[in-house]
């Protein structure tokens, strides 16, 4: 089967027609089959995407599954994957039942809510899969407008607000990186991916108002592009809309923003600005660690000062997100597996925490840290449960958030020791915050009126945190079953990366 | 064998933790203590037939990236089997003893089941202990040490219900995770400098690392020195040394056994067993190990005044613990490892015992722990008053002096004692100091306690009974290791040098002989080369790339458990010390011993009086020199502050407001919108808009062609 990605692409979105067309009816029994033929269409994704994980050769370094065929305009679709991105692709078939399951509670325009989350799912896929810089920033920018509906339309009291930030935010990155891919195409002559990733950009210094930039046309165009991937990271500074996106976003939302969209601005990096703009990358690394330490420990402060847990766990999001920018941009082979890991393993991670919060937020409709209050004591389950990916989310050895980390920091420590320890530091601030939000919540006396008869978690519940369990201990106990697939990518990308950089300053000094 | 004994805990916990609903609370304990039974008699049998030969056992493939690799493994060695006897053991003895003192709990209402709960979070704990002392490379090492600080966590904030026992677990668990900073950076330092983060790599690398320097932070420093110090300020947390102390005195809030076994006699210790274990890293590392000498001696004697005013009995035996280890520090600070080892192995078993008795004065007292409120109890508790003599005359080193004939702790303190002489002149007077204030305070929780009238409530004293058998009986195996542990291995761990090179599977110390020619040459025993001959080529040692790269005799981990370079010849010094030195902590005992008697016995009414002269110094005592007050003002205060600024001011003010006056023109037409339109139509816009760019893009990149 040489078109296994188009059909695991676009499987969802024919789904989504499917209920568009022929569904009729809000009644009960609608809005079931619409959550249930929504749950079967990812469910099989994800099965045709084992296939897809199953004949993946590690060793090979290039692009494997390749689809290459004319579209309109003179234009390609061209698919493929590597040992970089086929893990993107399995997170997201993967999660996607499970975040469809979440919201088996929710019963206004579940129709259209279904049709928005399977739309997403294939613009997320064909982000991971696209190997044409136009059909590249077509998934990109689309995947946003399901996003602005599902917080815009089942989203909380200030949905207008945070959907709008969230907007503004991502225009003015996808202005510029539109405006990059342009450039590329006149300095290339294709929008082809994989021959751009070979393409050597001019880094021959030039002058733009009088001011010298190093690196010349990789570094505008690195930085036209990191104005889109670093909103969507989100770094520091650019990190406010998440709090309030994740806030205003039902369960469901947040569990897709926070596990798999967020994940689409560091495989940009991995994608375009390494390979693409080496030179580019090298000049402006130092701010990329900067504005990422500043950001493990600037947010994880800003975590400490929260009142709601969404708005907290948000923050804990960015603080981790500083750990996949330093991995990325220390270029080696341990800080590249490492960044790659934390993004796969932030996504059991966090999701399983913004479902944590779901479930309470279900039963009590408040995401107020105050108004719980010894939830173990009637919910032991559910205590369990958050206490996990709470000890998860802090880099407790044996899940997978500590591998991640743990990757990351030692690849960082051997390009800039001072990085690495303000990096390192997050470890005890990312404690504080996280075991005082489960005190807070979980721990104490039941003595809150309102929480008497809450309880525990449903067989439904358990059965959407199961395998979110089960995947974020395997991968701390063996995470081979990354690094393996991984492993080899990696190393072709730093080499180049590496080899590309000498050869471009022998170059300039012609 | 080993891999039965690491893992049969963790099948305790997960078949107690998770299955009591199904076999019964009951069935539960009597699973997870049966199985930490059988690994404490297979520890035993691996301790007292183990050859001192280092064996290396992979289990499964773990991080792998690269040139790092880490698989999970087991390292058998002379430290390895120490710490399982301790481990395994004192655990074994806690769950026993567990099954009495947890039977009735007040702090449970009727029907909450949490007996299969503290036994699966126990065993849970012994697990990662024994993956700490078992493991081969520093990463594992590491997971055991963060898996005991959760456990240490969960244990500490068992009583949920209590704030104080919540506030308690989080403390520990963040002023852990400071020394685990430490610890972590050492661990990156090291894979930076020699490529692995395996034992046996970075032993051989060691040597090379003393003449390295390396840039860190804001200036070079030695490298040896460097990742001495950052692995210290791991062992600084995790053991309770100053500065870091605060959480271990707070940790008592857990229930009495978790004391004895996590806060007394095994996690405390994986400080002193990380600098052991990395001893031929730290042979090579001066600075650090003066740093070590020094913090262990200043904890000593700090945690040992601060022991002499408290009142809760479970609090003086903290502090009790925090200097003891100390004494420890000090050994392995001036290169003593194997007497730190001694005295972490016999102090396990007489602070066991200590906290043991403690939990069943507390039991007889029902939950009373305030010792003004004791009194007179010899004669209501009799087994667990001689329990508690025995132990104290371990603690404070009852011995006869000149001799090897005393209680556990004579043999291994004053072998401490003689080595901080011998090393350091700032840790000798500190120690002897802080052996009669232990001496003291040790002396005086028992006349407190057993001596005198009753003060407390007349109906709890009327009431006060002996512990169930299950309580009594781990008191008593204990008490046999504090009575004989010290004059038993007294000989491998400091007496004899011949038979502790051996025992610890050294290379014997040819160099010292030769050089000092003194009366140590028997140290270079024909038997001793012939067996140590014979082990070099059974041991095998993969020596990393780079340091297949030095001079092949520098490439190779040095033999044996620990590292004593000969050069040193700190242990000939310890061994020559003066006789005066060697009475000193006799001495110090005996006059903490008087003062005691004349506080407590003959003038009872003499420490009020104290305490009034003195106020200053009594509350600064009291208040343990306010360290929790410094640090709340210094640190948790600041940060809670500036959380709330960054979060108002810098997202809310600046970068928020940045953005705003960016979008000023787009944003009031866009609220305009807003307003008017019905949410679902704005995203209308949105998708038209994206939808247009698209557009453009399309015919721009056509345009081009």
């Amino acid at each position: 089967m040489n078109n296994l990605l188009s059909i695991i692409t676009v499987l969802p979105a024919i789904a989504a027609l499917i209920l568009a067309l022929f569904l009729r009816g809000t009644d009960e029994a609608a809005q079931r089959n619409a959550k249930m033929l929504a749950l079967i269409a990812t469910t099989a994704t994800f099965v045709i995407s084992l296939v897809l994980l199953a004949q993946f050769d590690p060793a090979n370094t290039g692009f494997q599954f390749v689809e290459d065929r004319p579209w309109i305009a003179g234009l390609n679709y061209k698919m493929g994957v590597d040992g970089i991105s086929i893990l993107f692709v399995m997170l997201t078939t993967a999660l996607m039942p499970i975040t469809i399951l979440s919201c088996w509670g929710v019963s206004s325009r579940v129709k259209e809510y279904m049709i928005a989350f399977l739309i997403l799912e294939t613009l997320m896929l064909g982000v991971f899969c696209a190997l044409d810089l136009v059909l590249f920033y077509l998934f990109f920018e689309a995947g946003l407008i399901p996003m602005f509906l599902i917080i815009g339309i089942w989203g909380g009291a200030l949905r207008i607000y945070a959907a709008f930030k969230f907007f503004l935010y991502t225009f003015l990155g996808s202005v510029l990186m539109l405006v990059a891919m342009i450039a590329m195409y006149f300095a290339a002559g294709t929008s082809d991916i994989p021959t751009l990733m070979a393409f050597d950009f001019s880094s021959e210094p030039i002058a733009v108002l009088g001011l010298t930039i190093t690196g010349g046309l990789q570094t505008l165009l690195f930085l036209a592009f990191f104005a889109s991937f670093a909103v969507k990271m989100p770094m520091w500074p650019v990190h406010t809309w998440l709090p309030d996106a994740h806030v205003q976003a039902p369960t469901a939302g947040s569990v897709v923003l926070a596990a798999i969209l967020l994940k689409m601005g560091g495989y940009g990096f991995l994608r375009f600005s390494l390979p693409m703009f080496p030179v580019g990358s090298d000049v402006m690394t130092p701010a990329v660690f900067w504005m990422s330490a500043i950001a493990i420990v600037y947010t994880s402060l800003v975590a400490l000062a929260q009142s709601d847990m969404k708005k907290l766990i948000a923050y804990s999001s960015v603080a981790h997100m500083g750990y996949v920018t330093i991995g990325i941009f220390a270029a080696n082979q341990q800080g590249v597996d490492g960044a790659i890991f934390q993004m796969l393993s932030h996504g059991f991670i966090s999701g399983a925490l913004f479902l944590c919060v779901g479930v309470i937020y279900d039963r009590m409709h408040t995401r107020e840290i105050d108004a719980y209050g010894g939830l173990v004591n009637r919910m032991p389950a559910y205590a369990l449960v958050f206490l996990f990916f709470t000890m998860a989310n802090v880099g407790l050895p044996g899940t997978s958030g500590f591998v991640g980390e743990f990757l990351v920091l030692i690849g960082i420590f051997q390009v800039n020791t001072w990085v690495a320890a303000v990096a390192t530091s997050g470890v005890i601030l990312s404690a504080a915050y996280a075991l005082w939000l489960y005190r807070r919540v979980a721990l104490g006396a039941l003595v809150k009126e309102g929480l008497a008869t809450i309880t525990d978690m449903s067989r439904r519940e358990r059965a959407i945190f199961a395998p979110l369990i089960v995947m974020t201990l395997l991968l701390g106990v063996y995470p081979a079953l990354v690094t393996d697939i991984i492993g080899p990518s990696v190393a072709q990308l730093v080499a180049d990366y590496h080899a590309a950089l000498p050869l471009v300053a022998e170059a300039a000094s012609h | 064998m080993a891999s039965f004994i690491l893992l049969a805990p963790l099948l305790g916990a997960i078949l107690c933790g998770f299955g009591w609903r199904l076999i019964g609370e009951f069935a539960g304990q009597v699973i997870t203590t049966a199985l930490i039974f059988a690994a404490a008699i297979l520890s035993w049998y691996i301790f007292l037939t183990f050859d001192g030969t280092t064996q290396h056992i992979t289990l499964l493939r773990w991080i792998e990236s690269g040139s790092l690799s880490t698989d999970w493994g087991i390292r058998l060695d002379r430290l390895t089997a120490i710490m399982l006897v301790v481990v395994n053991s004192v655990s074994a003895l806690v769950h026993l003893y567990s099954f009495g003192y947890m039977a009735h709990d007040e702090n449970w209402g009727h029907g909450e089941a949490y007996k299969a709960r503290f036994f699966a979070y126990l065993s849970f704990f012994t697990f990662s202990m024994l993956m700490l002392i078992t493991s081969d490379n520093l990463v594992q090492m590491f997971f055991g040490w963060e898996g005991v600080g959760v456990a240490s966590y969960l244990l500490i904030g068992f009583y949920y219900k209590k704030p104080s026992a919540n506030a308690a677990a989080i403390k520990a668990f963040v002023v852990n995770r400071v020394g685990d900073f430490g610890f972590a950076l050492g661990i990156f330092g090291l894979f930076y400098l020699t490529d692995s983060i395996r034992f046996d790599d970075v032993f051989a690398a060691a040597p090379k690392l003393a003449e390295t320097q390396v840039h860190f932070l804001w200036t070079e420093w030695n490298a040896a020195n460097l990742i001495g110090v950052l692995l210290f300020i791991g062992a600084m947390g995790k053991s309770a040394q100053l500065f870091l102390h605060t959480w271990l005195p707070d940790a008592m809030e857990g229930p009495t056994p978790v004391s004895a076994l996590i806060h007394a006699a095994t996690m405390v210790t994986a400080g002193v067993f990380l600098v052991c274990r990395m001893s031929p890293l730290y042979e090579y590392a001066p600075d650090a190990t003066t740093m070590i000498t020094v913090v262990g001696a200043t904890t000593a004697f700090f945690a040992a005044t601060v022991g002499l005013v408290q009142n809760d009995i479970k609090r003086v035996i903290a502090y009790s613990t925090c200097s003891q280890l100390g004494y420890m520090f000090v050994a392995a600070g001036v290169g003593l490892y194997p007497v730190a080892m001694f005295h972490l192995f016999t102090h396990a078993f007489f602070k066991a015992m200590l906290f043991l008795g403690a939990g069943s004065v507390i039991h007889a007292m029902h939950h009373e722990q305030d010792m003004r409120n004791y009194g007179g109890l010899r004669k209501k508790i009799p087994f667990t008053f001689w329990m508690m003599m025995i132990g104290t005359l371990a603690i404070t080193g009852v011995g006869i002096p000149l001799t090897h004939f005393g209680f556990a702790g004579f043999l291994s303190k004053d072998a401490v004692i003689e080595g901080a002489y011998a090393g350091s002149a700032y840790a000798y007077p500190l120690l002897v100091l802080a052996a009669a204030m232990t001496s003291f305070y040790s002396w005086r929780l028992m006349f407190m306690t057993f001596y005198g009238k009753p003060r407390g409530d007349a109906h709890t004293h009327d009431h006060a009974h002996e512990a169930p058998l299950t309580m009594l009986v781990p008191l008593g195996v204990l008490s046999i290791g504090a009575m004989f542990a010290g004059m038993i291995w007294y000989g491998v761990f400091f007496g004899d040098e011949a038979k502790m090179r051996t025992w610890f599977a050294m290379e014997p110390a040819v160099a010292h002989g030769t050089e000092n020619a003194t009366e140590e040459t028997h140290a270079t025993d024909e038997t001793a080369t012939e067996e140590t001959a014979t082990a070099h080529t059974e041991e095998t040692v993969v020596a990393t790339e780079t340091a297949s790269e030095q001079a092949a005799h520098a490439a190779v981990a040095p033999k044996g458990a620990v590292l004593m370079l000969p050069e040193r010849g700190i242990l000939h010094a310890a061994h020559e010390a003066p006789t005066w030195v060697k009475a000193s902590p006799f001495v110090a005992m005996v006059l903490g011993f008087l003062l005691a008697f004349q506080f407590y016995i003959r003038k009872p009414h003499l420490p009020a009086q104290l305490a009034t002269q003195q106020r200053p110094l009594y509350l600064f005592l009291l208040n343990k020199w306010y360290f929790d007050e410094l640090f709340d003002w210094a640190i948790v205060r600041p940060a809670k502050w500036l959380g709330r600024f960054l979060w108002q001011k810098g997202d809310g003010a600046v970068i928020d407001g940045t953005i705003n006056g960016i979008a000023m023109g787009i944003i009031p037409f866009f609220t305009r919108l807003a307003g008017r339109a019905q949410s679902g139509y704005v995203f209308t816009y949105a998708f038209a808009m994206v939808l247009g760019i698209a557009v453009l893009i399309t015919w721009m990149t056509l345009g081009g062609r």
